[in-house]
């Protein structure tokens, strides 16, 4: 869609004031687009810098030690982070155990039992809400819910701060799977005299079974990166995991509980775990990327 | 795992009927989905009543927060929560829309295109507490520089004033500017891919060029759209928490300058709920119950206006 006028080999011989007026609006164009590129480029420039720092500072500490040894204590030089890594990846499993189902069923229902109908429309809004509360909010939720009521920190706090932040992703985007199943599918199905329940677990929900993964995966990259809905639930811990009860350490707390330590080594440990979580939560991404891609290909 | 071979399964399987156990389930997994957002205003404003009684419409304009006396009020943080929000906006609006329009365009051919917006899909999938730490060794050493360079030039201009700190509310905002590109840029994109083609082609057919055709015919159609992105973007940064908190400062106390310490709500609530106690816990459940207020009547006029917007370009095609 390149503009003809620019191109005509004989535009600039011409000095009439109707081709001044050209030229004037075809370097008007130019220059937009000169500016357009420029601030999308300019974008480019703070990630770079971000993904360049995090593996500049965080390569150094990375070997398999981290993931095997305690944090350090404050000033101490060595350890690692694995009972973050642990806590990180036990809390985000919970709380897909706790989102995951009831998300996909009620997905189910606003899609396939009564699309139209005024649960249905009240599920949907409630969930558009849900999406809009700050992270933060979640891990109030789950401070008054679970830590006031049980008297202490815990993995399970901040597991239901997740499960409450991913239910209505999961939610949202497993409609959007169901909705791109055939009709023809489901017609075909009932015409072949299948009860909705077996339409439903047979033909709907294994065609939507890739696009449902790419949702829950989404999730759980997004839950795996936050912060907020940990720091005043699950808080931080020094030691291994050993009940689901107690305080638990994670990837996100513990850099930032380390990256305004006054200690050079405590800071080049939050990098490292910067490096650990950005590939962790990459890698989830992209793994959720191809699993709905194969379904299209 | 084809859905034919599937419903030949189906076929095979035996006809039942009788009550539907599995839509009674579905049905529990809708209605608890609704409950938990009840649930959620329900334990906040519970655990909020205390404050609500004590301080009642007098926490949202009073401004002093002190915890070891007792006294509350949110002031000086929802100040920094609209300042912080509204910057990064005016910062991240710019670029965020010239992505936006250029991903929709063929300015570049398609392979640059694509690369352009895996990055900006990778700001976004980048953990708010990296972006903290980036800020801390990156950005809070650049706005020093930059605040005590205003602060020799323009003594006298409030808002540029010094003594100037890395930690400011400035800092927060770049940083938040940052985080909200991609909100910015998805939702306009997609309002400008919405926008019908024969548009495009009929502006280009009376001889607009390029531009012409995206100020004079593509972005006022978009333009609800690129205003439902805004405020989504706007909602989506009164939020955020994590980063914000690591580089704002966390002072309770309200300056005019860009370049001194502040806090938002959000900031507010990562850091002390910790260590609360007593009255305290109650105040900042009931500063929690503002920012939800805050932060959902913005996306619900967002969404209004994005449905808004769907409506009308239905109608023009």
């Amino acid at each position: 869609m390149d503009n003809p006028i620019t191109h005509s080999p004989d535009f600039f011989e011409d000095n009439s004031p109707e081709s001044t007026k050209m030229l004037g609006r075809s370097l008007f164009d130019r220059a937009l687009t000169a500016l357009c590129v420029g601030l999308s480029f300019l974008a480019l420039v703070p990630l770079a810098s971000i993904l360049y720092l995090v593996v500049k500072n965080g390569l150094p500490l990375l070997d398999w030690s981290v993931f095997t040894q305690l944090p350090p204590a404050a000033g101490m030089n060595g350890g690692g982070f694995g009972n973050a890594v642990i806590g990180t990846l036990t809390m985000v499993g919970l709380a897909l155990l706790m989102a995951a189902p009831p998300a996909v069923l009620a997905a189910v229902y606003i899609c396939e039992y009564d699309p139209k109908g005024k649960l249905s429309n009240a599920v949907r809004f409630a969930a558009k809400l849900l999406t809009g509360v700050p992270s933060i909010i979640c891990g109030v939720f789950a401070f008054a819910a679970v830590v006031l009521a049980t008297g202490k920190f815990s993995a399970f706090a901040g597991a239901v701060a997740l499960a409450v932040l991913m239910l209505p992703t999961i939610l949202l985007t497993s409609e959007q799977a169901l909705l791109g199943v055939q009709r023809a599918y489901r017609e075909a199905s009932y015409g072949l005299g299948a009860t909705r329940f077996q339409t439903i677990s047979r033909v709907v929900l294994p065609d939507a079974a890739p696009a449902i993964m790419t949702g829950i995966m989404l999730a759980v990259a997004r839950a795996a990166g936050e912060t907020a809905p940990l720091v005043f639930t699950a808080l931080f811990s020094q030691f291994w995991m050993s009940s689901l009860m107690e305080p638990t350490a994670s990837l996100s707390v513990l850099i930032y509980n380390f990256s305004t330590m006054p200690f050079e080594h405590q800071v080049k440990m939050a990098w490292t775990a910067s490096l650990v979580l950005v590939l962790l939560v990459t890698a989830t991404n992209v793994t959720a990327q191809l699993v709905f891609s194969k379904r299209h290909a | 795992m084809s859905a034919p071979a599937a419903a030949k399964d189906a076929l095979t399987a035996p006809v039942r009927t009788g009550p539907d156990y599995f839509l009674w389930l579905c049905g529990a997994a809708s209605v608890g989905a609704i409950f938990v957002l009840g649930w959620i205003f329900f334990e906040i404003f519970q655990e909020a009543i205390p404050a609500l009684k004590e301080f009642g419409a007098k926490f949202l304009t009073n401004a002093t927060w002190q915890p070891n006396r007792d006294r509350f009020g949110v002031l000086p943080f929802l100040v920094g929560t609209a300042a912080t929000s509204l910057i990064a906006l005016l910062i991240a609006l710019p670029p965020g829309l010239a992505i936006a329009i250029f991903l929709n365009e063929d300015f570049l051919p398609k392979p640059a295109r694509q690369f352009i917006r895996f990055v900006v899909e990778l700001l976004a999938a980048i953990p708010s507490v990296v972006y903290g730490l980036w800020g801390i060794f990156v950005v809070i050493p650049l706005i020093q520089q930059l605040g005590s360079w205003c602060a020799e030039r323009f003594p006298n201009v409030p808002l540029l004033a010094g003594p100037a700190y890395g930690n400011s509310l400035l800092t927060a905002s770049v940083v938040l500017a940052l985080m909200i590109l991609p909100t910015i840029t998805a939702i306009s994109r997609s309002s400008l891919v919405a926008v019908p083609r024969t548009l495009r082609e009929g502006s280009y057919a009376l001889g607009a060029t390029r531009w012409e055709a995206i100020f004079g015919v593509i972005l006022p159609t978009a333009a609800p759209g690129i205003v439902a992105a805004t405020i989504l973007a706007l909602g989506r940064a009164m939020g955020e928490t994590m980063a914000v908190a690591m580089l704002i400062g966390n002072s309770p106390r309200l300056s005019w300058s860009l370049f001194s310490p502040s806090g938002t709500l959000a900031s507010l609530l990562a850091n002390q709920f910790g260590e609360a106690s007593g009255l305290q816990v109650s105040a900042l459940m009931y500063a929690a119950l503002v920012l939800v207020a805050l932060t959902l009547a913005v996306n619900f006029a967002g969404e209004a206006v994005l449905r808004y917007t769907e409506k009308r370009t239905a109608g023009i095609r």
